[in-house]
């Protein structure tokens, strides 16, 4: 007789001391860990539910801004410096860490039009109402100076835009013409037109960088080769883009921020149809910005609120807004791709979290293994109508609400009166134009 | 394996060198290569050479191989090879690693962790959600292969009784084991003589750590049975029915004459559930923190104990019940009636699940094993049968015994334990996940008393028989899982650990509308066809949104409203959808004609005289 009994040796499972770690065996058998996947499914809807319950984007306002603020601008080099132009002609530095103003010029007369920074850090320019172009230094002047811009450009027109090159010293400004400037000289290089209208942003690719992007009054978007003295093509949609943003990944693909309450993302080399109409807002959207992984890009509309956009999904994921955010005119994604920046008609900056649930500060390694399984479990169940509900919502202000609700009747009814005309007009003579090609109007080369 | 380079030397030329039509660029290693293939070294090279000789002819087979990755999941062995660059790696100094590439697995321990069934079909889908599907499986398929290495750091080996030279291992007494073994595992059978209190039933803990019984005459008491500590002794002073420990050692369930009553470790009476009356058996599910009682008035009953509130009370219209067994793969509940059916039930549903048909004459007992593959029932024919639970409930094997069995348990490994009489027999089969062969008894035993109550000790070789002269600790080697897991079920856990585990278990306490036969169901695609979807929201509804409502002309002003204009508009659109219908027909028709046209030869111009 052969005979072996199950004996373990407790000193092997018991820790040896109180100081030590709890001793845990694995056995990852399928058969002892029964329930796999409805565990897993409860685990997840905890997640999904946790995730709702510390949404928590908002984190700091600052104040300071005697009037709106018009445009907003990152610092290529400190991830905690931000600067903003205000409809009254003034410039703040802010410092985000201590959520303070750290300096502040008045720059202009009149609005602030546009602000960008020089790709080193060094120093920064402005453009205004008052028909000039400033380039000014980062740093404040030292004591006993005056504040005094390094350069000072008089223009024979007001510039509305302007936005700086990613790795030469030239920069861009568009008004009634696209304007190449070379920083050394008070002449343009070279200025670029099509038709006559005044355009209202311009915007250069941060990955091929000659090609520059502009819109106009005029419902249209060009774009230029900086290396050619005449615009490459445009496209001309149903209502007037306000800004576009180039993705910062991907050469090709920019976004347009229009007038229709919706966002257009393109591919450059196929104008004729846009990749991916995203709508959501219920009104005009002003201004739009990539995240630097050019997954997500944020957007601000007149409807006092933000939303953010995957590239690839027509719907937004998040939407901010807060009882006291007005009408939102400019917003920017910091260079972390983890806050936004938002600056609004009534005189405040905004700063929130690009991930609504995230918490802040350094993580434990238990915390964070902890947080990716639950974002695993949650894609992995995203499909289940319980999870996706939970997941999917989200509180609005009552205007939104029923503006949304309102839109929705007046689309219905558009598209069941396109139904009605081919229905009652002779076969083959209405065709049915999809909803993507619909808003585009023309291409022109 | 022994060096390469050294044999490499005095080779005679290739084959592939006179068989290549151009002549290949030929690498520094080349020559050691075929050597290999040709000595009598592993599978490897010697692979590569003949598919090589192949390619001339089938320029295919090689594509295949490689393209078929995925599909060939028993060759997971070989998978590292394969996906190895042509030519042996070798270091700076010209040393050859014998074991190059990652370490082999079993096929065997694999196909354990697989948890996607390869003979399903994706269900039909956009190239892009299919791509992520197959994705999906390909990542699978690389954890079941990780799990599998993983395999390696169990520490411990399962238990086993052999005879010498076709000793049967059933003649082996308790007491000879006894002997054999270790002290420790000799402390593990022990007997303890309750006569007074007649015949008892008992229930281990989940860790298999304490051990819980009671007696017919009201004797309650629970222990610490390893190192035979007390935790609480009373009685209380009604028959006990059934005892069932709660998701922990510290909650005790008894099943009393009357009502359902609730103790602590400590003996004193948490709750006394008066909505469950007279119950005859319970059973508990962990991971749904479920008490399911079944009674004499044919209801069967959940209650969950993290809120204390019952969630479904079934009425099993099949009168008394006192045969409960539950799946522990899918926490289904198998309820045994007196016409010999077995009936499947789920909190969910008012209606069984399934009936299986079991035995002529009554079910005696029922029991279910860990992997949820197998089921065991007895009847008043004297028969044992083991019905196989996947699909189609078809009994497996069945046997005749002499007396009938009377109560069944399965362990951990597979092992199947019946009591007939005051004999426990126990069957094994050849592995975990096979049935018990009923030829021939693996142990046999006899007791003082009749038995009343069979369980096997989790994690422990041991089997625990309730009977009229008291409790009965027998050893049964290779009975259970060697390998806990420390964090579903730890033997060893401290206060403290288990107050963790317990607010972790609650956390993830599954809902009770998720026991269904598949546990698994939830994770699988969801091909919900269009026809299910209309129905459901029929039902939903009380109409179908998608037909028309039948026309209904407006009414009309300055009396073109009148009884005919009516009817006749209503005509109107009627015969529009008509010609509709019509048309349709029409469209479809001359596609089939064209389709049989070609088949003839050329027209000629007599055929019009043809009739």
């Amino acid at each position: 007789m052969k005979v072996k009994m199950l004996s373990r040796n407790p000193d092997s499972y018991v820790r040896e001391t109180k100081l030590d770690l709890q001793r845990v065996p694995r056995n990852y058998d399928p058969t002892l860990h029964p329930f796999e996947v409805p565990r897993e499914y409860v685990r997840a809807l905890n997640a999904t539910k946790l995730e709702r319950v510390f949404a928590k984007p908002f984190l700091a306002s600052l104040d300071g801004h005697r009037d709106g603020v018009s445009c907003l601008a990152k610092h290529p080099k400190s991830l905690a410096t931000v600067l903003s132009g205000a409809c009254d002609g003034e410039v703040r530095i802010w410092n985000l860490t201590k959520r303070k103003c750290i300096r502040m010029i008045q720059a202009h007369e009149g609005f602030v039009r546009g602000i960008c920074t020089r790709f080193c850090g060094t120093s920064f320019f402005t453009v205004g109402d008052d028909k000039t172009v400033k380039q000014w230094k980062m740093d404040g002047p030292s004591y006993g100076e005056e504040e005094e811009p390094l350069h000072t450009i008089l223009g024979k027109t007001v510039y509305t835009g302007i936005d700086h090159h990613w790795k030469e010293a030239v920069f861009a400004t568009c008004g009634q013409q696209v304007d190449i400037w070379d920083e050394q000289r008070t002449s343009p290089i070279c200025s670029m037109t099509w038709g006559f209208d005044s355009i209202s942003s311009v915007k250069f690719n941060p990955i091929e960088t000659f090609l520059l992007g502009s819109c106009a009054s005029d419902r249209n978007i060009v774009l230029y080769d900086m290396r050619q003295a005449t615009p490459l093509k445009k496209v001309i949609l149903d209502m007037r883009t306000n800004t576009i943003c180039w993705n910062p990944m991907e050469a090709f693909i920019f976004t347009a921020a229009n007038e229709d309450y919706n966002l257009y993302t393109f591919d450059m080399r196929a104008l004729d149809t846009p990749l991916m109409i995203h709508m959501d807002h219920v009104s005009a959207v002003l201004d739009v910005d990539y995240s630097p992984t050019g997954k997500d890009f944020v957007s601000a509309s007149f409807d006092k609120s933000i939303r953010i956009f995957p590239v690839d999904k027509s719907r937004s994921r998040e939407v901010y807004h807060t009882k006291r955010m007005q009408h939102v005119i400019c917003v920017k994604w910091t260079s972390d791709s983890k806050y936004i920046m938002c600056g609004s008609d009534e005189m405040n900056i905004r700063l929130w979290k690009a991930n609504a649930s995230e918490k802040l500060g350094v993580l434990t390694s238990r915390e964070k293994a902890a947080t990716d399984y639950n974002q695993r479990l949650k894609e992995k169940f995203q499909h289940h109508p319980h999870i996706k509900r939970i997941s999917r919502h989200r509180h609005l202000p009552k205007s939104i609400y029923s503006q949304i609700q309102e839109q929705r009747i007046m689309k219905e009814a558009r598209r069941r009166k396109e139904l009605n005309r081919i229905k009652h007009s002779k076969p083959g003579s209405v065709q049915r134009v999809s909803e993507k090609k619909k808003r585009v109007v023309a291409v022109v080369k | 394996m022994e060096t390469v380079p050294k044999l490499g030397n005095n080779v005679p030329p290739k084959k592939d060198k006179l068989q290549g039509k151009k002549k290949k660029p030929r690498r520094y290693w080349e020559e050691e290569t075929t050597q290999t293939a040709a000595g009598a070294s592993p599978g490897p090279p010697r692979k590569r050479k003949r598919n090589r000789e192949l390619r001339p002819q089938k320029p295919k087979n090689t594509h295949s191989t490689k393209k078929s990755r995925i599909s060939k999941k028993p060759q997971v062995p070989k998978k590292p090879w394969e996906r190895r660059s042509p030519g042996p790696q070798r270091s700076l100094s010209g040393a050859q690693d014998p074991f190059a590439g990652p370490a082999p697995v079993p096929v065997a321990v694999v196909q354990k962790f697989c948890r996607i069934d390869k003979s399903k079909k994706l269900p039909r889908s956009e190239t892009k959600i299919r791509s992520r599907l197959e994705a999906a499986e390909a990542q699978e398929e690389e954890i079941s292969v990780k799990a599998a290495r993983s395999e390696l750091l169990l520490a411990e080996e399962p238990g086993f009784l052999e005879g010498e030279n076709g000793e049967d291992t059933a003649k082996i007494c308790q007491a000879d084991i006894v002997e054999a073994v270790d002290i420790a595992s000799a402390a593990k059978h022990f007997d303890l003589n309750l006569r007074q209190f007649g015949p008892y039933r008992l229930n281990y803990s989940r860790t298999g750590r304490h051990l819980a019984f009671g007696g017919r005459r009201g004797h309650v008491a629970a222990l610490d049975w390893v190192t035979k500590k007390l935790m609480c002794e009373i009685n209380v002073m009604e028959a006990v029915r059934d005892i069932r420990f709660l998701h922990s050692e510290a909650l005790l369930a008894v099943a009393q004459n009357r009502w359902l009553h609730i103790y602590d470790n400590q003996g004193i009476e948490l709750h006394c559930i008066r909505r469950c009356d007279r119950i005859t058996r319970l059973e508990f599910l962990p991971f749904h923190f479920l008490l399911a009682t079944a009674s004499e008035t044919g209801f069967l009953t959940y209650l969950d104990v993290s809120v204390g509130k019952i969630v479904a009370a079934l009425n099993a219209r099949a009168g008394r019940l006192n045969i409960m067994t539950q799946n522990p793969y899918n926490a289904v509940i198998h309820l045994g009636h007196s016409n010999g059916t077995v009936s499947l039930w789920s909190p969910a549903m008012k209606e069984p699940l399934a009936k299986i048909l079991c035995h002529r004459g009554a079910v005696r007992a029922v029991a279910v094993d860990s992997t949820g593959t197998h089921m065991a029932t007895s009847g008043l024919d004297h028969q044992l049968k083991i019905f196989d639970l996947r699909g189609t409930f078809q009994p497996l094997s069945a046997r005749t015994l002499p007396q009938g069995a009377g109560h069944l348990a399965f362990s951990q490994r597979g092992l199947l334990a019946a009591g007939t009489g005051d004999v426990v027999n126990i069957w094994a089969g050849q592995g975990k996940a096979s049935p018990p062969s009923l030829e021939q008894p693996y142990l046999t035993h006899r007791l003082s008393g009749h038995v009343h109550g069979l369980q096997f000790c989790p994690f422990e070789d041991v089997l625990g028989v309730g009977h009229s002269g008291g409790i009965t600790s027998m050893l049964a080697p290779g009975a259970a899982e060697p390998n806990f897991d420390g964090l579903e079920s730890n033997p060893y856990r401290s206060r403290k650990q288990r107050q963790e585990w317990e607010v972790k278990a609650l956390l993830e306490k599954v809902p009770a509308e998720l026991i269904c036969l598949d546990p698994r169901a939830l994770a699988e695609v969801d091909v919900i066809s269009l026809e299910q979807e209309k129905k459901e929201r029929l039902e939903r509804l009380g109409y179908d949104p998608g037909t028309k409502p039948p026309f209904q002309p407006k009414p009309k002003q300055k009396g073109r409203s009148s009884t005919a204009s009516l009817v006749k508009r209503k005509r109107k659109v009627m015969d529009e959808e008509h010609r509709d219908k019509v048309r349709q027909s029409l469209e479809q028709q001359p596609q089939k004609q064209e389709k049989a046209k070609p088949m003839g030869a050329r027209p000629s111009a007599l055929d019009r005289f043809v009739r």
